[in-house]
């Protein structure tokens, strides 16, 4: 096994810890924490995905250096969202998702 | 004379490593702010420094060494001003500094 | 065999990191992890050859993102806990470093769906797991070989780094649009009207002069790095993103430094320099159909510059608006405009 592949496993891994994340935790913030390392995942697998070759690609790597900044615009408008959605309402969770409904049915 | 070279700044990398491994252990088991600020600015700082060290000696050309000497003033610089800002601002928030029993 | 284990010892724990920060209770500490996370991410790029979006990831994904987080953590439990404002700031900056230990009213997170959802979702989530990781083990041989096209065409393209031709040349559509999106993220936080975030000022007046004698070191030498970057992007890693992520850091800093006033009053400064990247990056890009008669087909001979006068202005704009999305509240007009001026100078 190359180094490339354990990148590429890693990728994996994170990403999918991440999905598991995102649907199983209701905080606002911690859904915006999951769906951004769900990003770095991609990220990594496109790097690693570059560096299979002979020649290292520069196209992956363009197209992830784009990516990390549209990443960030794009978390801190969510986390904008998620702060206004605070001031309206007083919590960080979806309506559907609300913490009273869930912990009632929570185990112990 | 490379080999010597390699060695001493192999035998500095960890001198280093043994310092970021205490700061770190400092960081876990001491009982308050102050103290794991304590372990960890200045046993990191030491630590980095050997590290650096270390690396200096592969360099290879003045530049290269001059820009890795640089790196561990800034992280001297602005370690020091975190650790500073840290213990501030726990000050502030009303920590009380740990005492003995 | 040493970096074997290296790789295989950083692989394993990136994904270990990012359940860690998906399951402390504590919302501080997640984020502090999650910094840790993109510093480790940043690392393996290192490790696979990418030093242009390692450095970027270091100063946004990490720096950047990790700010962002903490700002907003602490708006969040801040109006719940005290009135005092002051407090709250200063235990924001106190817990950067996750020194202070567990207090009441600290943003704890404990909500999760019912463990039946949990138990049923594990056997999706192995699956695909376990699909995605047969694939990309599996990788088919790329049926064209773009590095092998890049490189023979870098010639042709002004400059000598592939990562920077293909941002500004061969695929410049991508990175003019994607300015686009900067623009577009910036009106869309401006849009939703927040209260804007005040720097470390009043929790931190007595280690204010400490911070103040770090920011104005570190300014000169921000500024430095960020030329730096930007000037060798034509020829090896750099370029405007990471320049622009050296520069919007700076930007950051000084917010939370309170060197510079968080309105950045004078709104029309910033916003011509919000806009400046897009729009020089459009003219261009149309004028050059004149000469070739396609969009962002520049002629051979002023390729270089052109792609030099656009990476500039790019330059600016990333790092305004970074230091625009962390700061979240538009300018006001009615304020003096000086602190604006200082901030403009030092970016550009």
């Amino acid at each position: 096994m190359s180094p490339v592949t354990f990148y590429l496993l890693s990728s994996v891994g994170i990403f999918v810890v991440c999905l598991y994340g995102l649907i199983v935790h209701a905080h606002l913030i911690r859904k915006i924490l999951a769906l951004n390392m769900m990003g770095s995942a991609v990220f990594l697998l496109l790097t690693g995905v570059a560096r299979r070759g002979e020649l290292t690609d520069p196209v992956p790597h363009a197209m992830v250096l784009t990516g990390i900044v549209v990443a960030v615009s794009a978390t801190a408008f969510a986390l904008a969202v998620a702060r206004r959605l605070y001031e309206e309402c007083g919590r960080a969770y979806l309506p559907e998702e609300d913490p009273e409904d869930l912990s009632e049915e929570r185990e112990g | 004379m490379a080999s010597v070279l390699g060695w001493a700044s192999a035998a500095l990398v960890l001198v280093g490593a043994f310092f970021f491994l205490a700061g770190t252990v400092g960081l876990l088991r001491f009982p308050d702010v102050y103290n794991r600020l304590h372990a960890l600015t200045k046993a990191d700082n030491v630590g980095l420094g050997f590290v650096v060290l270390g690396l200096i000696l592969q360099a290879g050309s003045l530049l290269s060494a001059f820009k890795i000497l640089l790196i561990w003033l800034l992280v001297l610089a602005s370690g020091a001003t975190a650790a500073h800002l840290v213990a501030t601002a726990a000050l502030r928030g009303g920590i009380k500094p740990w005492k003995h029993r | 065999m040493l970096s074997l284990f290296f790789d295989a010892v950083l692989a394993l724990a990136l994904p270990l990191l990012a359940w860690r920060v998906l399951t402390t209770r504590d919302l501080y500490r997640a984020v502090i992890l999650f910094i840790a996370f993109g510093l480790l991410v940043a690392l393996s790029w290192a490790r696979l050859d990418a030093p242009d979006i390692a450095l970027a990831e270091a100063a946004i994904g990490a720096g950047l993102t990790g700010a962002l987080f903490l700002n907003t953590v602490g708006g969040l439990v801040g109006r719940k806990r005290s009135p005092s404002r002051e407090s709250d700031e200063s235990r924001e900056v106190a817990e950067r470093r996750e020194a202070i230990q567990s207090s009441p009213g600290e943003p704890v997170d404990e909500v999760m769906r019912p463990w039946w959802v949990r138990l049923a979702l594990t056997v999706p989530i192995l699956a695909l797991g376990l699909a995605l990781g047969w694939a990309v083990v599996s990788f088919p041989e790329p049926a064209i070989d773009l590095a092998q096209q890049a490189s023979d065409n870098l010639e042709a393209s002004g400059v000598d780094h592939g990562v920077t031709a293909v941002l500004l040349n061969f695929r410049s559509y991508d990175t003019l649009l994607e300015i686009g999106v900067l623009l577009l993220a910036v009106v869309a936080v401006w849009s939703l009207d927040l209260g804007r975030v005040r720097g470390g000022q009043a929790a931190l007046s007595k280690g204010l002069p400490v911070l103040h004698g770090l920011v104005r070191l570190l300014t000169p030498i921000m500024i430095i790095v960020g030329g730096y970057l930007l000037w060798a992007g034509a020829k090896q890693p750099g370029g405007a993103f990471q320049a622009g992520a050296v520069l919007g850091a700076l930007g950051v800093l000084l917010v939370l430094s309170g060197l510079v006033r968080p309105p950045l009053s004078d709104g029309s400064g910033l916003r011509i320099g919000l806009a400046v990247g897009f729009a020089v990056f459009l003219g261009i890009g149309t004028a050059v159909m004149l000469a070739t008669g396609e969009l962002l087909n520049y002629p051979p001979a002023s390729t270089y510059g052109l792609i030099i006068i656009i990476e500039l202005f790019l330059t600016v704009s990333i790092a305004l608006t970074l230091a625009a999305l962390f700061v979240t509240a538009p300018p006001r007009k009615e304020q003096g405009s000086k602190e604006h001026s200082e901030e403009k100078g030092e970016e550009s």
